[in-house]
């Protein structure tokens, strides 16, 4: 999967317009976080539909560790690891990690194969706000299973601006 | 444009043993979301794809996205199977790319 343009500063226009036509000013406005777009869950959704295709997402198997109060957004430490036997016949063939609040949905997408001895993934990420993040593992037998973590962000990162 | 790369994996291993593998590139890693001094968004430059060769056989292979920190910090397994040489590659936008061999003795 190769990482996609997606068209936030249009979708924060056109939301900005639409939400300007809707309170008719910047009252509504002014409360929301100046930040530009972010991804949502529904695009997180659509992401997730887009690796899995029409198999079923399973839940279990797929742990991640991540602090759950992360003072920088900038560097956040992630492990992903998936339980499950690593032979030619049954293994780990891709590990998939999106996001439902920063900018783009996706974070990384990984192949791995019947050498990797275990099925574990450290990076760290950036994460923009609070939110949810979710990871995917795609098995040789072609059924997909996910985990889930919360993080709280104190400090965002991504977006914010240089001034 | 040579990046700094640190590798860390054993030297030697056993035949068969499973081995971790850390890997570490300086790289700003810009996420094109970041606004600049001058108002304008500051044009997204991040490395895009990480594959590992060992003796040729291709066994990791990352496809980076802009939610990946600068200084990308990637730590995996294998399973040491022959001596021989493992190749790191790099490649990203701005036409980055970058590689490095690092050599394991098997027992």
């Amino acid at each position: 999967m190769s990482a996609d343009p997606a068209p936030l500063p249009a979708g924060r226009r056109s939301f900005l317009i639409s939400s300007g036509q809707w309170a008719a000013g910047a009252a509504i406005v002014s409360l929301l976080p100046a930040s530009p777009g972010r991804a949502s869950p529904h695009a997180m959704q659509e992401l997730i539909r887009s690796i899995i295709g029409e198999a079923t997402l399973q839940p279990g198997k797929v742990r991640l560790d991540v602090p759950p109060l992360v003072e920088n957004g900038n560097t956040v430490p992630l492990t992903v690891s998936v339980d499950s036997a690593i032979t030619e016949a049954d293994h780990v063939k891709a590990i998939h990690i999106v996001n439902e609040k920063n900018p783009q949905p996706h974070v990384i997408s990984v192949t791995l194969g019947p050498r990797a001895g275990k099925a574990q993934l450290s990076i760290r990420i950036k994460l923009a706000d609070s939110q949810q993040l979710t990871a995917i593992a795609e098995m040789s037998n072609g059924s997909f299973w996910s985990g889930s973590a919360d993080v709280v962000v104190t400090l965002a990162a991504c977006v914010e601006d240089l001034k | 444009m040579t990046a700094r790369v640190l590798i860390h994996l054993p030297a030697k291993a056993l035949r068969g043993e499973v081995i971790q593998i850390k890997t570490l590139i300086a790289h700003a890693m810009e996420s094109g979301f970041r606004v600049g001094t001058n108002g304008n968004l500051i044009p997204r430059d991040i490395i895009t794809v990480f594959t590992c060769r060992y003796n040729g056989e291709e066994i990791f292979r990352a496809e980076l996205s802009p939610a990946i920190a600068s200084n990308p910090f990637l730590s995996f397994f294998t399973t040491a199977r022959e001596s021989g040489t493992l190749e790191f590659h790099w490649s990203g936008d701005n036409g980055f790319v970058a590689t490095e061999t690092a050599a394991i003795t098997v027992e």
